[in-house]
């Protein structure tokens, strides 16, 4: 386990720097503009994974997650001229109020419940949105960032390299929680409830925990949007296509690490990515639910599950 | 100029229209998930083929009711299929994951619209009929018979569900099988066909629902995103599985909704659905609906 | 003395359906209490109510004299109220030592966890499957590994909830040895069983329970020899 730590922390490292100086190697900006999409989905399937893949309980709503952030760091910075790192936190804290709420809400019924709640959550706040002149209301509003600093390359390198750092600190903590008494407690919960309880795991506080990890992580993915797109709106910013791919990229890869989700959301992004250039929204909507269906169906454990027992299949 | 009085009257008769309206895409979703314990979120998407399925038999110059008349049957053996579906990815497993069921229809009812859009386009399909335009005045009531006539269906179907669940062999099986599966298979009765049959019915009643909902305005293909707060609000709170409970709480939420618009303004109304839901689910008291784990 | 556990009243109904009720009930420090009746009698009821997963409309379980009726299951467990379930329920997607790992995770004062886990693991005869999946394992040894993640707690009190139902005779021996043990240790044993030669061969005291009432109460021999219950078991055979 140590040396696995240093493993992952050299390597962590190594994206880090690759980072930093990708714009100085790479001239043409469209890798960054479709890389920033790539690990903006590493970012929202990891903080998915956290509850979903870990306690089992299935959120349909990250799109409500991904888009109070959005729309809380650009309210700060145009109306408050509140710089991004701040806004940053303040959408994963908000995320976290979120997460919070809606699972004192709903978990102490039943995890369908939550996920039902979590789908309305998305309508309920983008009617909200919809209605609040100050945020643009359905027209939208538009953000116009600070010039990046210097060393950064231009606007759409330093956004990306923002939301790197956003996706290393997201995986180093679910990977984290993954391997420490909170993360075995939520494995308890996800294969029985009750079992969990009868043996000393506090199982509502333990899901509130994850529900506001992922709520914090997936709010944390919105806030450098604005600065990305330099226009928001409720249709983008709530859009169905979040929620999906939410849950589509850890199940395609695999629930049950923290490598899952990263995997699932390089595969599909990267493909929807190429995709765009050629085929229309609809159609990529319908490759995904497509490709959930029969992950869902014929592959529950994703990528990484069908890997593992193909190698346990090999050494028998 | 309306008096205040005549606005009030006249929101809560149109709460009770739109509700009445609501229970019949509801029907459907309290016998899967009420009964059969199946969290159908795809039932909403459902209605909406329903819709279009009514429409294109207006094409064919088949009327909105008979159309939904001849669905039924089409709708019967769709939702037998679509049971067939759901049972061979999990039950037959022996685990039937309520989680993994409820991807599974997510990404059904995101296939479905999305599939409908790219066939028939993304704008609004509407039916033609007589009654469509004109109003029934009583008093300082006006009711356009566009909500009057579809509103008139939940309670026909959930009269004669009633009469069929507590009336016929088969019904009480089907009320039967949402407690205990063994003790219809010690009757010699087959619960998975019983439940495909109940599945059946449900997905029946989603054409009725359809042809409501188009009949009461125009439809497009991801209006049933808006319709699953309401109908799942309305089925927790009638009380999992009560057929006639679902006509009341959605007539509730129908005169929530219209005084949202009579006195806030109908941008609002979206969300009421959703707000109620989240309220039913924090506030539900415990053992109302059996036993809390 | 002051009883392990006390329940004074205890009533369950799920809808019109009462389960249970009302019970009185006594558990003495250190003893070992079966527990009898056909399907249906409450038996699973009690002890959900004991352990918290179910909250009883009416009554107060007390343990070591203390009031724990409004305590939470995970709670009435770190105070040392442990259980088996009837269907064994192990935490699938772990290995053995993994599924004892998560209580002594939520247990203060626990030093290196991992040499814990496999001492349990040895207590009962698992330690050579410490890093298999929890999928893998027979039946005797599913058994097996819900003992030893009860005992993870350090109870006073386990509740056996048919921990040998499918187990054959020499399977059931082992299972009997390895509660023997524990209760020689100091834990008070409460187990809910069918299978008669073993609850009479072990309880010190058998209680019968029927339609959610205690109808008898005494030694082994004694509720062998009692008509109530002889009728509660005879009555349901000829349902058969």
């Amino acid at each position: 386990m140590k040396r696995n730590n240093v493993i992952f922390t050299l390597g962590a490292f190594l994206v880090l720097l690759a980072g930093f100086f990708a714009p100085s190697i790479v001239t043409n900006p469209f890798y960054f503009f479709a890389g920033y999409v790539v690990v903006q989905y590493i970012v929202i399937a990891t903080g998915w994974n956290v509850l979903g893949g870990y306690a089992g309980y299935i959120n349909f709503g990250a799109a409500a997650f991904f888009g109070s952030g959005v729309y809380l760091s650009a309210f700060l910075f145009n109306t408050f001229g509140v710089p991004l790192w701040i806004g940053i936190i303040a959408a994963a804290a908000l995320g976290a109020l979120l997460g919070l709420a809606m699972g004192y809400l709903t978990l102490q019924i039943q995890g369908v419940y939550f996920a039902i709640a979590t789908l309305g959550l998305v309508i309920v706040l983008e009617t909200i949105v919809h209605n609040l002149p100050g945020l643009g209301g359905a027209r939208g509003m538009a953000v116009y960032g600070p010039a990046p600093p210097a060393w950064s390359g231009g606007p759409v390198q330093y956004v990306f390299f923002v939301i790197l750092i956003i996706a290393v600190a997201c995986v180093a903590l679910a990977r984290w929680i993954e391997h420490s008494w909170i993360g075995r407690g939520l494995r308890a919960v996800r294969a029985s409830e009750d079992a969990a309880e009868c043996s000393g795991v506090p199982t509502l506080k333990l899901k509130l925990v994850a529900c506001s990890i992922s709520g914090a992580m997936l709010a944390a993915a919105g806030a450098p949007y604005p600065f990305y797109t330099n226009f928001i709106e409720p249709v983008t910013a709530f859009s169905l296509l979040i929620g999906l791919n939410a849950i589509a990229m850890p199940l395609i890869g695999g629930t049950r690490s923290w490598a899952g989700p990263i995997i699932g959301a390089i595969v599909l992004a990267s493909a929807q990515q190429i995709a765009t250039v050629t085929i229309s929204s609809e159609l990529n909507i319908l490759f995904v639910g497509v490709v959930l269906i029969a992950f869902v169906a014929l592959a529950p454990n994703g990528l990484l599950g069908l890997a593992k027992r193909k190698s346990a299949g090999a050494s028998k | 100029m309306t008096s205040s009085l005549d606005i009030f009257l006249n929101a809560i008769s149109t709460g009770i229209v739109l509700g009445s309206i609501y229970a019949s895409i509801a029907l459907g979703l309290a016998i899967t998930f009420g009964i059969l314990h199946i969290p159908n979120v795809a039932h909403p998407a459902l209605v909406i083929v329903g819709a279009y399925f009514v429409f294109f038999m207006g094409q064919w110059g088949v009327g909105a009711i008979a159309a939904a008349l001849v669905g039924l049957p089409v709708f019967y053996l769709l939702g037998m299929a679509l049971y067939s579906f759901y049972s061979r990815t999990f039950e037959r497993q022996g685990q039937a994951n309520v989680l993994q069921s409820l991807t599974l229809f997510f990404g059904l009812s995101l296939v479905i619209e999305i599939i409908i859009a790219l066939l028939f386009g993304s704008e609004l399909k509407s039916v033609d009929a007589s009654y469509v335009g004109s109003s029934l005045v009583l008093g300082p009531i006006t009711m356009p018979y566009r909500l009057l006539v579809p509103a008139l269906f939940a309670p026909i179907m959930i009269g004669a569900l009633w009469l069929y669940l507590h009336r016929t062999h088969s019904g009480t099986a089907i009320r039967a099988v949402a407690h205990d599966d063994r003790a219809l298979s010690i009757s010699g009765i087959n619960p998975t066909w019983i439940k495909r049959h109940a599945f059946g019915i449900a997905t029946a009643t989603a054409v009725v629902g359809g042809a409501a909902l188009i009949i009461m305005g125009p439809v497009e293909p991801f209006a049933g995103r808006f319709q699953i707060g309401r109908v799942f609000a309305i089925v927790v709170l009638a009380g999992m599985g009560s057929i006639p409970g679902t006509l009341v709480v959605a007539i509730m939420i129908g005169i929530a909704e219209s005084f949202v618009s009579a006195y806030l303004t109908p941008s609002w109304s979206p969300g009421v659905a959703f707000a109620i839901l989240l309220l039913a689910l924090g506030l539900r008291p415990q053992g109302l609906f059996g036993a809390t784990r | 003395m002051t009883a392990a556990l006390s329940l004074r009243n205890i009533e369950k109904s799920f809808g019109v359906f009462k389960a249970l009720g009302p019970v009185d009930l006594d558990l003495n420090p250190n003893e070992r209490l079966g527990i009898i009746g056909p399907n249906g009698a409450g038996k699973t009821t009690l002890i959900n109510c004991i352990t918290g997963v179910l909250r009883p409309d009416n009554g107060t379980v007390h343990f070591m004299g203390n009031d724990i009726s409004h305590l939470l299951p995970h709670e009435r467990a770190r105070l040392g109220i442990a259980r088996s379930f009837q269907i064994p329920r192990p935490f699938i997607g772990m290995s053995v030592l993994e599924n004892l790992l998560v209580p002594l995770d939520y247990k203060h004062n626990v030093h290196n966890k991992e040499q814990r886990a496999l001492e349990l693991l040895q207590s009962v005869g698992l330690e050579n499957r410490a890093h298999d999946p929890s999928g893998s394992l027979s039946q005797l040894e599913l058994r097996k590994l819900e003992l030893a993640r009860a005992l993870a707690s350090d109870p006073k009190v386990l509740i056996a909830d048919e921990a040998m139902a499918g187990l054959s005779d020499a399977e059931i021996d082992e299972v009997l040895a390895i509660l023997m043990r524990l209760n020689r240790s100091g834990v008070a044993i409460v187990m809910i069983e069918h299978i008669m030669h073993a609850v009479m061969r072990f309880s010190q005291r058998v209680v019968c329970f029927d339609t959610g009432q205690l109808i008898a109460a005494g030694t082994a021999n004694d509720i062998a020899n009692n008509e109530l219950v002889q009728k509660v078991y005879f009555g349901e055979q000829t349902h058969h």
